[in-house]
């Protein structure tokens, strides 16, 4: 089992190296990063726009493998992902906003496996009754809606919760009230409410497409001679269902659960800039409409360890629940 | 008498799946004694497997079930899920057919059986129940059961895995155990292994048995009495000697008589049951076997027949013998002679058959097929070989048939793959009609292989069910260039000739039968007039009553046309019947060939005893008579190197050989030889009449 993680994890190094160098050159070929300095007024004069790129390593005269030469050593030697133009180093802004976005993504992630889970399970036991029905086509309907308009109808929710309680119950501006004072609890309570409505955002749209997954994976299960077993030893049906059921349809789960963990941070992008969220979602978002290439490829190289530990995390829960793929 | 342990009244069960209604169990009352072993027997569709799981109450829930169903006099109906749990794998256990899937697979087999054990004893500690699990393991027959109930059940076979059913239903000691065609899916020798294991634990719980199966060989043996069940009814219970020796219901005269024996002589003809039976989704208002019965009266339809108890000679009934026939007093009483009911039919006339030619149209000489077992992603390295077929002669003569068997994982399949591949074989020869194999290009290839033709196993996934019969049919010519307007005159010949009608060429394939649905698999091949046809378990998925039918069909076809069969089947009975020459196949060799009657009659390996004894005879008092030679444990891998004879590790002989004797087996590889008129690869061929079959 270790040979093999280790074997994967070559792989996945390998992997993460060709997005990130891909990321790099497209986002080089493509952004134009002096277009920043360019129409101000008063003008700035074009050899200080040069120094500026110069310095940053981001000047479109020096050809591109060039740059990339002088990136990779200055990760590879200094861990450095450059600079980005605000003059911030990239590694920096990524440590700093990543703790945001994973802290957003952990509970929405784990939040929307459990309850889309239990769902489908429902859903899959109480095929084509009411229940299943609502379900089915509520998830359908969060499925259609942009997350966006989502997080708007939550946002308008909250403003008639507060306005109907007089009081500023449900904060969702920002990360934190600025400027709050007092002690540990205080603070975190804070920090809770401003994530209610984030979290809640992104676990509906997760819970949708669990559930139906779920769903279609309980349905093959529900039938199997093993449940009919389970009983006929004695369980009853709602015990069968869990004990045997549900932990044979987690199997395929697990591939799913791993891999959409590494790219919710897309979906997160958009709920990020809706509640002014300072995470990494918004920063690629920024990074790209400031030509900003150090940040960008800093950002793919991000999401793609993401991924690739997604990819490795899946195996391995794989093999923990199906005996059958242990080696 | 004591009060029954199962006492079921009135049992119906209704389907109920898109507004259409499936009347699947009508009006069923059987009552199961202490310690008695019931068989309930009858084809697919027949209602025996869902009037068992009414009892467990493992319906789904589109079933209506209603009548009364009484364990120790406790109504199981009235009771909801909770209290049944308390019943079930308590007081009633059951095993299911298809021990692949019954098993969870992420659980190791230990584990379900602690399961098993601590639903119903919450006071058991873990420790103990395992301690137990392994003690039931061992009961069943499980080598190493310490080792193996730590294994999962993708790592047991099937025989195997059925072996942990059983410890799984007698973990509680259950008054009764319901057994859904616990062999139907295994081989003959282990299909004998575990009814062993199944009459061992019932003798050892004291637990009555109701076996749920379509084969009548495997009640003969054990059931105390048997009941009969069509079209969702019981039609005739009796005890099994006289179920087996006086049946009244035609129906199960036509099912006992259409049965190939092993017991009989192989010359006689199968007695088809033609049709099939009727689909539950309306109430027949007749007798609903009339339409296949050939001593249908018209009285017959005039309501469905009650089943009555059959009076004896002096006109007292009988308690234990009832059936469901308005003519059952004239067949008992004899001046309706069962023969009768269903005459044998003739065989083809004499100026019908196709002229005979003593050539050889197939021949194999050490036939080798070998499959590289490789390990590692990047940097593949052989780590063993499958010796899927190692070394396999044969020789197949113009109109006859060539009958090869073996247990499943033998080389069976592999071997006809090779034959029908006509590409030459990885080492030795194939020649069909006289041409090696080896040596042909595309354009011959293409030619021969009009003469070599295949019939599938399952007749249902061999068809493709977005063509007409006449598209399926016609395929294999418009690979040969053949026009439509002549493909479709064949096509109308062929049906025929297969005993289809012709105006079927429009429908398709689901519109039919199992029987009907081969018996165009059959045309398919014979489309093209092949010399040769090779046939592939063509029967193993047909009901017992629709076999005969397409076997004595084959019969007829060889006769007419002259054809040369190479027949595939693990079914002992159904070779004996049908083919000239048998060969025995045993991981990848072939252990014994030679005349299909001198091998049945007096075999010589030790392997071809063990598979003749463990086939069950339909006959109750054949059955009980005599004993079985048990092969130990499964077959081995084929990846396995075994030194000397491959055999000698479940060889009954090998065991009893003294230590002088067994070196031979241990260091010297048995070749073929002639003894007693036909081929045997063992040492010690001459003795082997020391195993007492």
């Amino acid at each position: 089992m270790l040979g093999f993680i280790a074997r994967r994890i070559v792989n996945y190094v390998i992997l993460a190296s060709i997005a990130t160098v891909l990321g790099y050159v497209l986002a080089s070929a493509t952004l134009n990063p002096a277009a920043r300095y360019l129409g101000r007024n008063p003008p700035i004069p074009e050899a200080s726009i040069n120094s500026i790129l110069n310095d940053l390593n981001i000047n479109p005269d020096t050809p591109i493998l060039e740059r990339l030469g002088i990136w990779i050593t200055g990760l590879i030697t200094r861990g450095s992902l450059g600079q980005s133009v605000t003059g911030n180093e990239v590694t920096a802004d990524i440590v700093s906003r990543a703790g945001t976005s994973l802290r957003l993504l952990i509970i929405g992630s784990i939040l929307g496996a459990v309850i889309g889970v239990a769902l489908g399970v429902w859903g899959a036991v109480r095929q084509y009754r009411a229940s299943d029905q609502v379900i089915t086509y509520s998830s359908f309907a969060v499925l259609a809606t942009p997350p966006f308009v989502v997080a708007v109808l939550l946002m308008i929710g909250a403003t008639n919760v507060n306005r109907a309680s007089g009081q500023q119950i449900i904060n969702f501006t920002g990360e934190y009230t600025a400027g709050l004072d007092g002690g540990f609890w205080v603070i975190f309570g804070d920090r809770l409410v401003h994530l209610i409505l984030p979290t809640i955002s992104l676990t509906i749209g997760a819970v949708a497409l669990y559930s139906r997954y779920q769903r279609s994976a309980m349905l093959d299960v529900l039938s199997a001679d093993y449940i009919r077993t389970a009983r006929a030893k004695g369980r009853t049906r709602g015990s069968a269902i869990v004990r045997h059921g549900v932990r044979v349809a987690l199997i395929p789960m697990s591939t799913f659960f791993a891999y959409s963990f590494g790219t919710i941070l897309t979906g997160a992008t958009i709920t990020e800039n809706v509640f002014s969220w300072h995470g990494m979602g918004e920063y690629l978002l920024q990074s790209v409409t400031s030509s900003d290439i150090n940040a960008v490829a800093g950002t793919i190289l991000f999401t793609s360890i993401l991924v690739l530990i997604a990819g490795t995390l899946s195996d391995v829960v794989y093999a923990a629940l199906d005996p059958r793929v242990r080696v | 008498m004591t009060d029954p342990v199962l006492s079921v009244r009135n049992l119906s069960v209704t389907f109920n799946a898109n507004g259409r209604r499936v009347h699947a169990v009508r009006g069923v009352s059987y009552d199961v004694q202490r310690g008695e072993f019931l068989g309930i027997v009858g084809e697919s569709g027949s209602g025996k497997s869902v009037s068992s799981l009414a009892v467990m109450g493992l319906l789904p829930s589109s079933a209506t079930v209603e009548g009364e169903i009484l364990f120790n006099g406790r109504s199981l109906l009235d009771l909801n899920d909770r209290e049944l749990s308390g019943i079930r794998g308590r007081g009633i256990s059951m095993i299911f057919q298809d021990p692949l899937s019954a098993l969870t697979p992420v659980y190791t087999v230990g584990q379900q059986i602690v399961e098993a054990l601590r639903l119903h004893d919450r006071a058991l500690s873990q420790q103990a129940a395992e301690k137990r699990s392994i003690e039931l393991l061992k009961i069943v027959g499980i080598p190493h059961p310490e080792r193996r109930a730590k294994s999962f059940p993708h790592e047991f076979s099937g025989g195997m895995r059925q072996r942990a059913m059983i410890a799984i239903s007698i973990a509680n000691d259950p008054q009764l155990i319901i057994a859904d065609e616990p062999t139907t899916a295994l081989d003959v020798t282990i299909q004998a292994q575990i009814l062993e294991v199944l009459q061992s634990a019932k003798d050892l719980t004291g637990a009555a048995v109701v076996l749920i199966t379509h084969d009548l060989g495997v009640v003969a043996g054990n059931a105390d009495d048997v009941a009969v069940m069509y079209a969702g009814r019981i039609v005739e219970k009796a005890p099994v000697l006289d179920l087996f020796r006086r049946p009244v219901m035609p129906y199960t005269i036509g099912l006992l008589r259409s049965m190939p024996n092993m017991a009989s002589a192989a010359s006689e003809r199968l007695v088809p049951l033609e049709g099939r039976p009727p689909i539950l989704t309306v109430v027949p208002t007749g007798c609903p076997f009339a339409p296949r019965c050939p001593a249908a009266i018209a009285e017959c339809l005039d309501g469905e027949p009650p089943l009555e108890l059959v009076k004896n000679g002096a006109g007292v009934p009988d308690p234990t013998r009832a059936v469901a026939c308005i003519r059952h007093e004239e067949i008992e009483d004899g001046t309706l002679a069962r023969d009768e009911i269903f005459p044998r039919p003739e065989p083809v006339p004499v100026e019908l058959r196709a002229p005979q030619k003593r050539e050889t149209v197939l021949e194999l000489r050490d036939m080798q097929r070998h499959f590289p077992l490789t390990r590692g992603a990047v940097f593949k390295r052989r780590v063993g070989t499958v010796r899927a077929v190692d070394g396999v002669s044969l020789q197949l003569e113009a109109g006859q048939t060539l009958g090869l068997v073996g247990e499943s994982g033998c080389g069976k399949t592999t071997t006809i793959m090779e034959i029908l591949e006509l590409a030459g074989a990885q080492q030795g020869t194939i020649s069909v009609n006289g041409i090696d194999t080896a040596t042909l290009n595309r354009t011959d290839r293409r030619a021969l292989r009009r003469d070599i033709q295949v019939v599938f196993q399952d007749p249902m996934a061999s068809l493709d069910p977005r063509m007409t019969v006449e598209d399926i049919i016609g395929e294999p010519l418009t690979v040969h260039d053949v026009k439509p307007a002549e493909i479709r005159r064949k096509v109308a010949e062929i049906l025929q000739l297969v005993g289809l009608e012709p105006s079927f060429a429009g429908r398709y394939a689901h519109e039919f039968s199992g029987g009907q649905r081969q018996r165009i698999g059959i045309a398919r091949a014979l489309i093209v007039e092949p010399k040769i046809l090779v046939l592939d378990e063509p029967v193993s998925a047909l009901d017992v009553s629709v076999q005969a039918g397409v076997i004595n069909l084959l019969e007829d076809l060889k006769d007419r046309l002259g054809l040369s069969y190479l027949f595939v089947a693990h079914d002992l009975a159904v070779i004996r019947h049908i083919a000239d020459r048998v060969a025995v196949m045993y991981l990848g060799r072939i252990v014994e060939s030679g005349d299909a009657d001198l091998i049945f009659s007096d075999p010589r390996h030790p392997y071809t005893r063990a598979l003749l004894s463990a086939v069950p005879v339909p006959d109750p008092e054949i059955e009980r008579s005599r004993s079985r030679i048990l092969l130990a444990g499964d077959l081995p891998s084929p990846t396995e190197e075994i030194t000397g004879c491959n055999f000698r590790t479940r060889c009954p002989l090998y065991a009893m050989l003294p230590e002088a004797q067994r070196v031979r087996c241990e260091t010297d590889d048995p070749a073929q030889r002639p003894v007693a008129g036909r081929d045997v690869a063992c040492h010690w061929a001459e003795v082997s009449e020391q195993l007492v079959a």
